[in-house]
């Protein structure tokens, strides 16, 4: 064991530790409006409609993130008229490359957790919504929106802890998050034992913060 | 298309050879993380607060950590612990591990934390008036579980288990950073020598959601088979 490894690469890899965050943040933030939008339009009747949003989810389901990244940020960039538009100053940075990728696939993940969340509302409380009066768009905003957040917030936890480590696929589009500086660090000094103790550590003690975050709004969103 | 032709001139060969890779490996990956699930479940499960401790250890870790710092321990620190443990025997040679075993001993591993979650959901679902029953009947500790509790269990575990195929499936994907031939490192090779990576990348998605359509429609009738009388 070389311990002074560890001390030394400690600041390194809990500096990198700070784009993995943002990694994580961002593509939450954005995911969870898309997967919102697709679990809306999982529950529309229009079979057109209904159909696009579960093939969006089969798809990026049914393939590795690491083909999703990889067909972004090595695949787009080949199309010669995307590198005149706009988009273009987006797609050619490898961290927005990332977050669009993390982003079409949480988005996928969530809507599937929120479409379930919303199917599993008794029609009762829409009932009783309308009896009272209130408009289908309240019924759906003050009722079935934080109704389905509350169901969803266990399955939500696991999807945000799976985000996490998805987030380590950045490391493979030249970005330094902390996979990506554990990586250097085990191929410069040949001690991937000391460099994964520590590396692992960090993203278990995330993993703890995020899974005791979830339980906390669990417990304080309880119906009881 | 012709990018795609067999023979020399296109990848359609070497895709194809890829993809039989992709599933070897993932094949072995569960099986290895069967095998862990059998040594870890019955620690989870088990009375002995050091025993529980063990079988939490490896799931929480697997669980919360990425699978590719695994993989990246194991490529980089697979060779140097064998060879360590063959010094204790007395042999000093280089020892190099091939990519296949290091990539699904990884892969393995991690599938095989979600199988013993899988398993120990399954076990514990099961009445305990079976348990009771076997022990009643004076059935030895072996014939209890693989003659009433496993039967039952498999049954339980099937549609979870084939979630934990899925998510197997598309781990072997991050193996390519070792250099193993299979689907993703196939599509990067022969995208770096076409400059077509919008091609071959997306043709190995469209190869991996034949994977997981294929295996699902397996997975089915397996699950029909072992539902029979329920």
């Amino acid at each position: 064991m070389d311990f002074d490894l560890m001390i030394t690469s400690f600041p390194k890899l809990l500096g990198a530790t700070i784009v993995t965050l943002k990694l994580l943040s961002a593509s939450l933030f954005f995911g969870l409006f898309l997967g919102l939008f697709f679990a809306i339009l999982r529950l529309n009747k229009n079979i057109f409609i209904n159909k696009f949003a579960y093939g969006y989810s089969y798809i990026i389901r049914g393939t590795p993130l690491l083909v999703q990244i990889f067909i972004i940020y090595f695949g787009l960039g080949q199309i010669e008229y995307l590198r005149t538009t706009f988009l273009w100053v987006i797609l050619k940075e490898p961290y927005w490359c990332a977050i669009i990728a993390f982003t079409l696939n949480t988005g996928a993940y969530t809507s599937e957790i929120l479409r379930s969340a919303f199917q599993t509302i008794k029609p009762g409380i829409i009932e009783a919504g309308k009896s009272l009066g209130i408009s289908n768009k309240i019924i759906f905003y003050k009722i079935q929106i934080p109704i389905a957040i509350r169901q969803s917030l266990p399955a939500y936890g696991n999807e945000i802890i799976l985000m996490m480590k998805g987030t380590s696929l950045a490391s493979t589009v030249t970005l330094m998050d902390l996979t990506g500086v554990a990586k250097y660090i085990i191929s410069t000094t040949f001690k991937p034992i000391e460099v994964f103790i520590v590396a692992g550590g960090i993203y278990l003690f995330m993993t703890f913060i995020i899974h005791n975050v979830i339980k906390y709004l669990e417990k304080k969103y309880s119906f009881q | 298309m012709e990018l795609l032709s067999f023979g020399k001139t296109g990848w359609g060969d070497e895709l194809f050879y890829a993809t039989l890779m992709t599933v070897a490996v993932s094949i072995t990956a569960m099986l290895v993380g069967f095998f862990f699930a059998l040594i870890f479940t019955p620690l989870k499960l088990s009375k002995y607060k050091t025993l529980n401790f063990v079988g939490n250890f490896y799931t929480t870790l697997i669980r919360g950590v990425p699978e590719l710092l695994v993989i990246y321990l194991f490529f980089f620190g697979g060779s140097g612990a064998i060879m360590y443990v063959a010094s204790i025997f007395g042999y000093y040679e280089y020892i190099e591990i091939n990519a296949f075993i290091t990539g699904s001993m990884a892969i393995g591993i991690i599938s095989g934390a979600y199988s013993t979650e899988v398993f120990r959901g399954a076990i514990q679902s099961i009445d305990k008036g079976q348990f009771e029953a076997a022990k009643v009947l004076g059935i030895n500790k072996f014939g209890q579980f693989y003659k009433i509790i496993l039967p039952q269990m498999l049954r339980l575990a099937i549609p979870n288990l084939s979630n934990v195929w899925q998510i197997t499936l598309k781990d072997t994907s991050l193996i390519s950073v070792t250099g193993l031939v299979e689907i993703m490192r196939q599509s990067y090779i022969a995208a770096g020598s076409t400059r077509d990576p919008l091609f071959f990348y997306s043709f190995a998605a469209v190869l991996y959601l034949l994977l997981t359509y294929l295996s699902m429609k397996l997975i089915n009738k397996l699950e029909v088979r072992y539902s029979r009388g329920h």
